[in-house]
């Protein structure tokens, strides 16, 4: 139980998704204009990788890990699939993501409103494929660590994208130089978030 | 008109070439367009794996646009997202088999980042915008000039890093060599830590800029 909130919590703050590894930077840049939006965004995310990296976790456990495919029987106990990794996550995700918007789109016309937008962009977004290639590189143990560290790496996302989003909206009334308007100061301030994050490098987990 | 048409363009015409000069400068993916930044800045701590970083994307940037522009005609519209994914994840896995066997330790340093071509919003970006609706050479070259214009802001944030951040060029330690450790200089550590790619590519931005004000959006 501690282990899983160890991974938890080091996913949020420090392996944070943007700021030490700027995985989605694409829309995160391009997404953060406004408060609202990004969180709709952040939520997303946080639900897709909820769901993805688990399912990759057990694809890659029973299907493309050296030696996975062993409950077939004895033949296939040295087959290594692991370089089909990639296509096999992505299409996991694409799947996922269209899966997953057809269901909140039936049950939950609400949430699909907010969310609805979002979610095919989500598809390409680097976070959901990073979060399982992640998961694949680091070895978690069991689904449930698998779950916490996707769980703790979209809240993390999410963290950072609602931040960016509000120093961006008080950014409107100050003067930046011309030249560094729109996506040069965005850069800059996400550095200084940055460091400001790796503050919590210093915590023992 | 028909004439025009059949007067067949040579393969280097100033409107090919154009291609390729545009992407370095006035519509260079990373600073103008800002597309593909998660890797840009995660691989640039050093010069060697920004170069094998840019090396990979050309090639599945070039390879993708010609394949995905010889199949433009008999992709259906609705699944062309999926195709798109799988010509790239495809190719993606080769670069991966390639540099896991020719250079190991690089291919150990951009860890998941090579898997993450993949989702590297400059592929799709290309094939969406460009070789959906053009033939293959021009295709090929503007693949090819998307990934240099990709790759020199990459050597550019790298050469920095590098040099700032462990006072070496490719490994080869200038500031030793010309004795700056021994008046008092020391390496600038910050400069290897994430944010600080952040911080440089922001700056380049702003100098591209302020040299082009057309660029100035908003």
């Amino acid at each position: 139980m501690q282990d899983l909130l160890n991974i938890f919590v080091k996913s949020i703050f420090i392996d944070n998704m943007v700021f030490a590894y700027f995985l989605g930077m694409c829309s995160y840049i391009a997404v953060s204009k406004t408060v609202k939006t990004s969180v709709g965004l952040g939520i997303a995310v946080v639900f897709v990788l909820g769901i993805t990296v688990p399912v990759d976790y057990l694809m890659n456990e029973y299907l493309l890990k050296a030696g996975a495919l062993s409950w077939l029987g004895s033949d296939f106990a040295d087959v290594d699939l692991s370089f089909l990794s990639f296509i096999m996550f992505i299409a996991v995700i694409a799947s996922m993501v269209q899966l997953v918007e057809m269901i909140v789109e039936k049950f939950s016309p609400a949430l699909y409103s907010s969310l609805g937008i979002f979610l095919p962009l989500i598809a390409v977004n680097c976070a959901i494929l990073g979060g399982s290639l992640f998961m694949q590189e680091r070895e978690y143990q069991s689904v449930a660590e698998a779950t916490s560290f996707a769980l703790g790496s979209g809240i993390g996302w999410f963290l950072a994208i609602v931040g960016i989003a509000a120093i961006r909206e008080k950014l409107t009334y100050s003067n930046v130089p011309p030249a560094l308007k729109g996506i040069g100061i965005t850069f800059i301030i996400t550095g200084l978030m940055g460091i400001a994050f790796m503050s919590f490098l210093g915590i023992k987990l | 008109m028909s004439e025009q048409v059949k007067q067949k363009e040579s393969l280097f015409s100033p409107k090919n070439r154009k291609l390729i000069t545009n992407a370095l400068g006035k519509e260079n993916p990373i600073t103008v367009q800002v597309l593909g930044i998660c890797s840009a800045l995660a691989v640039t701590a050093k010069i060697e794996p920004a170069i094998v970083m840019a090396i990979s994307v050309t090639f599945v940037l070039a390879a993708g646009n010609v394949l995905i522009s010889l199949l433009r005609n008999t992709i259906p519209q609705r699944i062309r997202i999926i195709v798109q994914l799988v010509v790239i994840a495809a190719l993606v896995i080769l670069v991966d088999q390639v540099l896991k066997a020719y250079v190991y330790d690089v291919s150990k340093q951009l860890s998941v980042f090579v898997g993450l071509i993949i989702t590297n919003c400059i592929i799709m970006g290309r094939f969406e915008a460009f070789s959906m609706a053009n033939k293959p050479w021009p295709s090929f070259l503007d693949g090819i000039g998307n990934g240099l214009g990709y790759g020199l802001i990459l050597v550019i944030v790298a050469f920095f890093r590098e040099l700032l951040g462990s006072g070496s060029i490719l490994g080869w330690k200038v500031f030793e060599a010309i004795g700056l450790y021994d008046i008092g200089y020391k390496n600038n550590g910050l400069m290897i830590l994430p944010p600080m790619a952040l911080i440089t590519v922001g700056i380049i931005i702003w100098v591209q800029r302020s040299r082009n004000p057309e660029l100035i959006k908003d």
